[in-house]
């Protein structure tokens, strides 16, 4: 740690920080376009421009004849760091005409007014009036740029971000820089579109409105997006994100930046992956076959006319209750309850603690963990292959599901061993509980055939499969988006995810349906539940800390705790 | 309770209390004030000028600020003018405006210079409280409050007005001669066009006259 001082601000700085870092920690804006932590230094923009000094022996100050770019200069011990002369701000000032001088200040149809930096930068340091007696230079935009990316020209300020993300963290290097001076612009090669699976990472790290995501192009201003910090689902990486919302639609997902999860970024897949959720063909009432075979749920026993806005979840529920107790007592080793790798942690120990508290012979099963092909590294080579370990930037992994670590620990408890449900034989079961909550079609035809044609069967999900067509009861559940919990991703880093929006119609998130289902009094509180897995279960001891914070907390790698101590 | 919170944050010495004028005997009796009011009545009944308002046959003179019915404004091609900002939507204190954004027909040369058009603007008429804060808050001075008052409809349905009933509003009222376009600011507001003082701006701080 060595000491710096930010306009007379004392603070303790890492000496592998720059100006910027430093002048963070003594809570100082250096107002910056080109550089980010993530990426190389070019210092082009010269929006950073500060007046940097060094304390002599004698403890005299000695200040630099020049200002210099924060983002370049490295700091040490007895630096000073001046952002506040006038000297600094009339540079300031300048770089932002400069900047704004062929911008063409198309605030009111531009996707990134109010998160954009040029608009607070204006606000905060630049000036009301634009010396420029010419036109502006106007510049075709273009939609080719990529799949999901629009670059509008004219509104970019060449701090040439995007081109060093495709060149050092996607590694596929696909956008560049063309022509020189003011006509300089960037640009990809004919027929070789910015389409790589990290592309949608050039929007975020765009400060200004030039790259826009074709996804949310004019769908929504950004003020009215309410923000809930969550976890990606989209593969067992579990990227740190913002789910941004308004009015219980989801509009897009942001990575939110996590060091020890992911880094700054997330992948395509995760982040355009979303739109399951909206979709017309969830499950939206709960459904319950009677004797006679016939189907009802909540919509089709109000019928129209009669409106009946009767809660039909607590007969369910009581009746599901009910079923799952005589079931267990006529054959506690053929009750069957299949854990899905969707499932929070949560959740997961609401429903094993429940089945297995009424006969501890019942059996839990680990559902299908959805394999994709193998873990994608970035950057790439040249040629597309695989960087070095040690220079892995980003990977997306071949395992698409959340939570099957956490998962596997709850059932390490209860079960004693991960037991797939697949791996079951023909029509092993008299009586199956399954969870779903998977974003594609998961019934696999070898846990079809397990589960046969039982005499109890009752499917919670999100969508319809083979099971929920014949199953007793179908409980409608909640996406991603509508639960909260918390994820054991690849490295047992847990983190919490926060529901965003409400379920659609009836449906419910897991969390509630389970809470009412094993009876427990009160509403699903997952704070309050993780300190009670953490004393249950010594593998998960980490989350007692209840509120895991926006970064997570790391599991205990081995832990030498008998496995099924209780305290 | 502690003593900052019993007392108001004002010395008593500074205020000064206000009273009622004490009633003469003869105010009292209020006999010279129902005396002047009948004199009113009976001077208006027999001056012969008439004072009611024969409307509808005669129309009252409307001040040309009064903000009655919404109208969309349109460009010199015709177009709708508004770009689709939202700023109406986020300004308005009602919540009676709706707008959904499309990506304008770039392949349609009429469109070709617009990025973004409303695809649907709707106004609840009867949500608004005529505020005139859309207008306000408009870039383009696409939305303007028009001068007429008489709104009238049979169903709540017809008075959420959508983008063609504004746009006729428009028609209506510049073809008659009624509200002619207030302002005209720019394209894309104040700020996308080339200042015509921009030469005399102020130079930065710390440079010279010349910049």
């Amino acid at each position: 740690m060595v000491k710096v001082k930010v306009n007379d601000i004392e603070v303790d700085a890492d000496p592998k920080d720059n100006c910027i870092l430093a002048a963070r920690k003594a809570g100082v804006e250096i107002p910056h376009y080109c550089w980010h932590e993530c990426l190389s230094v070019v210092a082009s923009c010269r929006m950073c421009l500060v007046e940097v000094g060094e304390t002599k022996p004698d403890g005299t100050v000695a200040m630099g004849p020049k200002l210099v770019p924060g983002c370049q200069t490295p700091i040490k011990e007895g630096t000073v760091i001046r952002t506040d002369s006038s000297k600094v701000k009339t540079s300031q000032q300048m770089t932002l005409e400069l900047l704004l001088l062929n911008h063409p200040l198309d605030c009111s149809i531009c996707d990134q007014a109010g998160e954009c930096y040029l608009q607070d930068y204006t606000y905060k340091y630049g000036k009301a009036q634009s010396r420029l007696d010419e036109p502006k230079l106007h510049r075709e935009d273009k939609y080719h740029i990529g799949e999901q990316i629009a670059l509008f020209t004219d509104r970019c300020v060449m701090c040439t971000r995007c081109v060093r993300f495709t060149r050092e963290v996607s590694g596929t290097a696909e956008l560049q820089v063309v022509a020189r001076g003011s006509h300089e612009e960037i640009d990809v090669f004919p027929d070789t579109p910015c389409n790589n699976k990290l592309a949608g990472n050039v929007v975020d790290l765009c400060p200004v409105g030039a790259l826009c995501s074709k996804d949310f192009l004019y769908k929504k201003r950004v003020w009215w997006l309410k923000h809930a910090q969550s976890v990606c689902t989209g593969c067992s990486t579990g990227c740190s994100i913002h789910v941004d919302q308004n009015e219980n639609k989801v509009y897009r997902l942001r990575p939110r930046e996590n060091p020890q999860a992911q880094g700054h970024f997330m992948c395509d897949e995760g982040r355009f992956g979303f739109k399951y959720i909206h979709d017309d063909r969830r499950l939206k009432y709960p459904r319950l076959k009677t004797a006679t075979g016939h189907a009802s749920s909540a919509a089709d026993s109000t019928p129209a006319g009669d409106l009946s806005f009767a809660d039909p979840w607590p007969t369910i529920l009581g009746e599901a209750r009910k079923r799952i107790q005589t079931a267990i007592q006529n054959d506690p080793s053929g009750f069957v309850a299949v854990l899905s790798p969707f499932m929070s942690v949560e959740e997961a120990y609401l429903l094993a603690s429940f089945i297995k508290g009424i006969d501890p012979r019942t059996k839990l099963t680990l559902g299908p963990v959805p394999v994709v092909g193998s873990d994608d590294l970035y950057p790439k080579g040249p040629k597309g292959e695989p960087p070095l370990p040690s220079k892995v930037k980003f990977t997306i992994r071949a395992e698409k599901c959340p939570n099957r670590l956490g998962v596997e620990a709850v059932l390490r408890h209860f079960e004693r061993s991960v037991i797939h449900a697949e791996s079951l034989g023909k029509s092993s079961a008299s009586a199956w509980y399954v969870v779903g909550g998977y974003s594609t079609g998961w019934v696999n035809e070898k846990l079809d055939q397990a589960v046969g044609t039982p005499s109890l069967l009752i499917v919670q999900d999100i969508f319809p499969s083979p099971l929920s067509e014949r199953a007793d009861m179908v409980l409608a559940a909640g996406s991603f988006a509508e639960r909260e919990g918390t994820y054991v991703n690849h490295a047992g880093l847990a983190q919490a995810a926060h529901a965003s929006i409400r379920p659609p119609e009836e449906a419910r998130a897991d969390g509630r349906i389970l809470m009412e289902l094993a009876g427990r009094p009160g509403l699903f509180n997952a704070m309050a539940l993780r300190k009670e897995i953490a004393s249950t279960i010594p593998e998960l001891s980490a989350i007692c800390v209840g509120d895991l914070g926006d970064h997570g907390v790391r599991l205990a790698k081995n832990t030498n705790q008998p496995l099924a101590a209780k305290s | 309770m502690s003593e900052s919170q019993t007392n108001p944050p004002v010395k008593k010495k500074t205020v000064k209390w206000g009273e009622a004028p004490k009633l003469s005997v003869l105010d009292a009796l209020y006999l010279p004030a129902i005396a002047s009011g009948l004199a009113t009545a009976v001077r208006h009944a027999v001056s012969g000028k008439p004072t009611t308002r024969q409307y509808p046959e005669v129309e009252p003179e409307i001040p040309p600020n009064y903000r009655g019915v919404h109208r969309l404004n349109r460009d010199e091609a015709g177009r709708v003018k508004c770009v689709a900002c939202y700023m109406c939507q986020t300004a308005c204190p009602a919540n009676c405006i709706e707008i959904i954004a499309a990506p304008a027909p770039k392949d349609d040369p009429h469109w070709k210079d617009r990025d973004k058009f409303p695809a649907t603007f709707t106004i609840d008429e009867l949500r608004c409280i005529y505020c005139g804060m859309c207008e306000e808050a408009c870039p383009v001075d696409a939305i303007e409050l028009t001068s007429v008052y008489d709104l009238t409809g049979m169903t709540r349905e017809e008075m959420v007005f959508d983008k063609e009933k504004l746009l006729s509003v428009f028609d209506q009222t510049v073809k008659s001669g009624r509200d002619p376009v207030r302002t005209n600011r720019g394209k894309l507001g104040p700020a996308s066009e080339v200042s015509p003082t921009a030469k005399d701006a102020p130079p930065p701080p710390g440079r010279g006259k010349r910049g």
